[in-house]
């Protein structure tokens, strides 16, 4: 008999040598949350900047108010999908704001952003046409890409003009779906949408972006990429996810198209599972309308991640990217002195991610940051200065950085 | 192997070697992903010089049948020839 789990033995291995290194950098336990940007980790206080928590909405009184009020009216969970077990008028409310929030006609909601990716991907693409993805796509992405039955081509990451060879290359019988994210997860690079839309104009195809780090982040009215390049009207489609911006859990799909409502009927993402909790919604529905009511936490977030890219660059770092983005990593040499620096800047305070191959482009290990609208400029010159002990020297200062 | 498939085979073997970082000895029966021990993205990366090379496509899906340097030859020769 072959052992199942016996393939999984050089990840028990890895990981062995990670936790004899220090903390458990891929599962840490957080006792405590202080405020979206302290938590209390090993009995010390810790600044948090690994979180996606961009907007520091997580803890916001009137979020925390709808959501207690949901869950005390309607109950703990829906305990069935929307297809089977119906909709609660809340559900519809939430795709109704959201959609105005975004300018679009129609809006689907799933319980998580991944599941988001599966049931748009899945419902738009089938085993007849193809779908271009760019190289560094997230996991979810290329799970609902794979789930489509769609011929998948990858082309070279933020590269328009290496689509367009692709395109002219291909003699695809069905339609053409591109994806492409708003931001970049590992590197906090965007995608250059406007070279991308030259080649849309050229070839013809249905274009769908990814914000889920860009959605509440990007543009005059926060809804995304297309919003920020001008662009909204040439993106045919938007997926976006709660857990980052708006600090709760759960995602959606949306567009102009008028068979969009179909999309429901025809994705088993939303067919076959539970629809998201009446607090999940509500907290949700609470967190978009502030978005859109305080565009001064976007110009925050963009002041705290202009301040920390800086700092980092005045350390000497090597950035993934030298665009102002919430996401803010740093190049580090290999995997054992990045756990050694993840471990240190911990010891010191910080709490960062750390991103290691195969989830990295180009095998690169990095040590990322995720600013928030909440952390104090304190908070961020705290941070650069750990990471000119811990990082710019080389080497964990374990001692001299506490 | 044909003298096309030869060469078609050295020019695999050169463009996988940055990625053969354990320095593996390559066979045409040499798994690209098991016996290299290199990870799902690797694999798709030396697939991107392969098809920059060839001036072809290799479809996501076609790699995922895709096992063996031999393997790999027959899907390059197959999509080269077709002209796509
Ligand atoms: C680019 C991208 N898409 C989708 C997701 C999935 O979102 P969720 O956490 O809501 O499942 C994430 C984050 O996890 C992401 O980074």
């Amino acid at each position: 008999m072959v052992d199942l789990l016996e393939k999984h033995r050089p990840i028990a291995e890895r990981h062995a040598r990670m936790l004899a290194a220090g903390a458990n950098a891929v599962g840490l336990t957080i006792d405590k949350i202080l405020s979206p940007t302290r938590a209390l980790i090993n009995g010390r206080e810790t600044i948090l900047a690994g979180t996606n928590n961009y907007m520091g909405i997580t803890l916001d009184p009137d979020c925390i108010a709808a959501g207690q009020k949901a869950m005390a009216e309607f109950g703990t969970g829906t305990t069935g999908s929307r297809i089977a077990n119906g909709s609660y008028a809340m559900h519809r409310e939430l795709e109704n704001t959201l959609a105005k929030f975004l300018g679009r006609k129609h809006c689907i909601v799933f319980t998580t952003g991944y599941q988001a990716n599966l049931g748009m991907m899945a419902g738009l693409a089938g085993p007849k046409d193809t779908i271009y993805l760019d190289a560094d796509s997230h996991a979810s992405i290329y799970d609902g890409c794979t789930l489509s039955g769609a011929k998948l081509v990858r082309f070279r990451h933020n590269d328009a003009s290496d689509l367009d060879k692709r395109l002219a290359r291909g003699e695809d019988e069905g339609g053409r779906l591109v994806v492409l994210e708003g931001i970049y997860s590992m590197l906090g690079d965007r995608a250059p949408l406007s070279d991308f839309i030259e080649v849309k104009r050229k070839h013809g195809f249905q274009l769908l972006v990814d914000d889920a780090h860009s959605f509440g982040v990007l543009g005059p009215n926060g809804r995304g990429l297309g919003d920020e390049a001008g662009l909204d009207a040439e993106v045919d489609f938007v997926v976006g996810t709660f857990s980052k911006s708006v600090g709760a859990i759960g995602g959606f799909g949306a567009g102009d198209h008028p068979l969009f409502e179909t999309i429901r009927y025809a994705t088993r993402a939303y067919m076959f599972t539970a629809s998201p909790s009446p607090a999940s919604v509500a907290t949700s529905l609470a967190a978009i309308r502030k978005l859109a009511a305080e565009p001064e936490r976007r110009e925050r977030l963009a002041r705290n991640s202009k301040r920390l890219l800086d700092g980092f660059r005045g350390l000497g770092l090597e950035t993934g990217c030298d665009q102002v983005s919430p996401v803010v990593a740093v190049k580090c040499a290999d995997e054992p002195s990045t756990i050694a620096m993840w471990n240190a800047l911990l010891e010191a305070g910080v709490y960062v991610n750390i991103a290691l191959p195969p989830g990295t482009p180009g095998r690169m290990c990095l040590l990322r940051c995720s600013v928030s609208a909440a952390h104090s400029s304190d908070d961020i010159d705290r941070i650069i200065e750990l990471f000119g002990k811990v990082v710019a020297q080389g080497a964990p200062r374990l001692a001299a950085a506490s | 192997m044909s003298s096309d498939s030869q060469s078609t085979y050295a020019v695999l073997c050169e463009l996988l070697q940055p990625f053969n970082t354990a320095g593996v000895s390559l066979q045409p029966t040499t798994d690209i992903s098991t016996d290299l021990n290199i990870d799902s993205v690797s694999v798709m990366d030396f697939v991107m010089e392969v098809e920059d090379r060839f001036d072809i496509d290799i479809p996501l899906n076609v790699l995922s049948e895709t096992r063996t340097l031999n393997d790999l030859v027959s899907v390059v020769e197959a999509r080269a020839g077709k002209g796509k």
